[in-house]
Formats: structure tokens, sequence, C-alpha cells
């Protein structure tokens, strides 16, 4: 395998996808957020810093070809080109797991820094699965980032975990530490959004999310079953067919890379009027 | 129902598969080799390159070591880049 660098000079970009609370979407926005890169051409790594909660691997259904991980990597028991996975279905998508044997303490400042450099070197995008929590894994996710994904449900909680994950990002990070360096770009990606819901004001509307947390929206990802089915197969769900998740996915994705594409919430429920008397929800 | 369960046979439902590959991933992390293989791949590569170099100058790296696990069996797949021939004066 020959990656010598492309032309152009890669990007390199370091991508945390945060959150806080558990259990909010994470994994699979980071799965959809690193395939939708992918996609587009960009030669894309998403590494899973959740150590000794290995998930990223069966989200992306490469959880049988795992040899080496990110901590061997830091440990030298392995070179970085030895434990990236490649894609089967992306040739410009890499993984790297993690262990799921050790405790997050291999995960050190200097050994992260060591691969995420090599890691700049190489690709355009370098996207952070962060684990729940805010503690040494969550910190070691987002020290190096240049951007964060801040991932959302319009639900108490969550938004309460994100606004406090959003002090960390502009306190405890490289970047807010160096003088004269530009911020973290942290941006909310609003996950399990339902339409139906928030018009029935059960649910806390876009707008609502965004005047507490005060960040700029990188899109709306509707609650969707094509979520679920997709983990189940172990795909990452802008390669799993088309869907109102996979489009909003793809939205924020092209949003990240610097276009402009239009914000537009699309809920699964929003079939026509014949489809809601006959049909079935799909 | 015949005719229901005809048309969903078309594809295999994805619950089934979210099973499937559960099944084949925790029986290997349940066992004892399991837990034991993150240290013994990085061994074995090493093992590896201290053999061949006995005969053949190659660095750390030109060992790749892949794998791919199935549920009756796995397989391992070693790349060596072995130094172009005719070549050993310099460098």
């Amino acid at each position: 395998m020959t990656t010598e660098p492309k032309k152009n000079p890669p990007l390199g970009r370091v991508i945390v996808i945060t959150s806080g609370k558990g259990g909010v979407g994470k994994t699979t926005s980071s799965a959809a957020i690193s395939a939708g890169l992918a996609k587009q051409g960009f030669k894309t790594v998403v590494i899973d810093f959740d150590v000794g909660l290995r998930n990223l691997d069966m989200t992306m259904g490469c959880e049988r070809r795992v040899v080496f991980d990110f901590i061997n990597v830091i440990q030298g028991d392995a070179k970085l080109k030895q434990a990236l996975i490649k894609d089967k279905r992306v040739d410009t998508l890499f993984i790297l797991p993690t262990s799921q044997t050790r405790d997050k303490d291999a995960l050190t400042k200097e050994g992260v820094d060591k691969v995420l450099t090599e890691l700049r070197a190489e690709f355009d995008y370098i996207i952070c699965d962060s684990p729940a929590g805010i503690e040494h894994g969550a910190q070691m996710a987002m020290y190096f980032a240049d951007e964060a994904v801040v991932v959302t449900n319009p639900e108490v909680s969550s938004v309460r975990d994100s606004d406090r994950v959003l002090g960390l990002l502009s306190s405890q990070t490289k970047r807010a530490e160096t003088e004269g360096s530009d911020p973290i770009k942290a941006q909310v990606l609003i996950t399990r959004y339902d339409e139906t819901r928030v018009e029935n004001g059960e649910m806390m509307t876009v707008e609502d999310v965004l005047e507490i947390l005060a960040v700029p929206l990188l899109g709306v990802v509707p609650e969707s079953k094509a979520i679920l089915k997709a983990s189940n197969v172990g795909t990452p769900v802008v390669l799993d067919g088309p869907s109102a998740a996979a489009q909003a996915y793809e939205d924020a994705v092209s949003r990240l890379t610097g276009k402009e594409v239009e914000m537009r919430i699309q809920g699964e429920r929003r079939a026509g009027l014949f489809k809601r008397l006959f049909g079935r929800a799909s | 129902m015949s005719l229901f369960s005809f048309t969903r046979k078309k594809q295999p439902k994805s619950a089934q598969t979210a099973k499937d590959r559960l099944q084949i991933l925790l029986a290997h992390e349940r066992s004892s080799s399991g837990a034991a293989e993150a240290d013994y791949l990085p061994m074995l590569q090493r093992d590896i390159v201290a053999a061949i170099r006995k005969y053949v100058p190659i660095g750390d790296t030109d060992v790749d070591v892949r794998m791919e696990r199935g549920d009756q069996m796995s397989s391992l797949e070693i790349n060596i880049d072995l130094p172009r021939i005719g070549k050993s004066k310099d460098s």
C-alpha cells in the first residue's frame, strides 16, 4: 500500500465529536460524518477514544478486522499504519480502533499528540470520537482539536451537559491554552429531533436549543429508524441507502467542509397525507 | 400470510444481522484468548521481524499483520515488504 500524499498537502483538520452526556449519538455521528467526508473525496480517519469500551468498530462494521489499536500505537507496540483499518466501502476512509482491554490512563497527552501529528500529515480530516463524560478520555479527545461537533438531543440533561462541554472546549484545550491561537470552532449537531413532538410543544425547538447554547448550528438529524438499522448491520448511515437521517448528515458534512447548505429539517414522519393515512411509516 | 412472508423475505432483517454480529464478537471477547490477544499480536509481529532480519534487512514497518475473524475460523494475513535485491552497499 503506497499512500503517498496527493498533489495537494492534506488539510490535517482535527475534529472532536463530543457531548458530555452518553447515548446522544456521538459514535453514530462520528461514523456518519467520517464516512460522509470520505465519500466527498477527503482522506479521513476516525479514531475511537473510548478506551475499554470499544464500539466504533461495530458501528463501522470492522470489528472482525481489529489487530492493533490506538493504545498499541501510543505504547510503541505497533506502527500507526499497521493499526489503521481501511474501510472496504470507501477507499479514502480509515478507522483507528481503541483497546478493549486497557484502561483510559493509557491515553497520554504526549502519545495522543504524536499520533495526531502523524495523522495530520497524511489525512484531510481526523475525527475523534469522544467517550461520554468529561474525564480523562473525553479531555484527551478534545485537547488537540481544531473544531468540535457537540452532539445534543433536544432534552434538558443533554443540553445542560453540552453547555458544560462547550465550557471545557474553550478553556481546557490546547487552542485555549496557546496564546494567540484561534479558539476551537464549536458547532452543535442536534440529533433525535422529532418534528411532530416539536409541533405539539413536547420537545424544545432548534431555536430553543441554540438560544441556550449560543453556538452555531451544524445540522439537525431527525429521529430516524434508519439509524438503528445502519447500526445493526455495521454501516455508517450515509452509506446505507437514502434516508432523512443520511441526508441530514450529508448536509452537515458539507457545512463542515465550508459549503453553504440551506438548513432543512425533514422528519421521517412528514410523509404526505396519502401515505400518512394509508401507508406504513417506514 | 404466505404472500406477506414472501414479500418480506427479500432481504435479511437487520436485527438478525445485529444479533449474529454480536454473537460472533462476544464469543471471541469472552474467551480467554480474547483478552490475551492484544498482547500476543504485537509480540508475534516483533518475532516475525526478528526472524526475517536474520536473513534480509527489513525495517520495523515492513511487516503488516492483518486479521479477519469469522465464526468458524479466523485468518491471519502477514505481508512482508522485502527490499529490492542488489543494492546493499549504500543507505
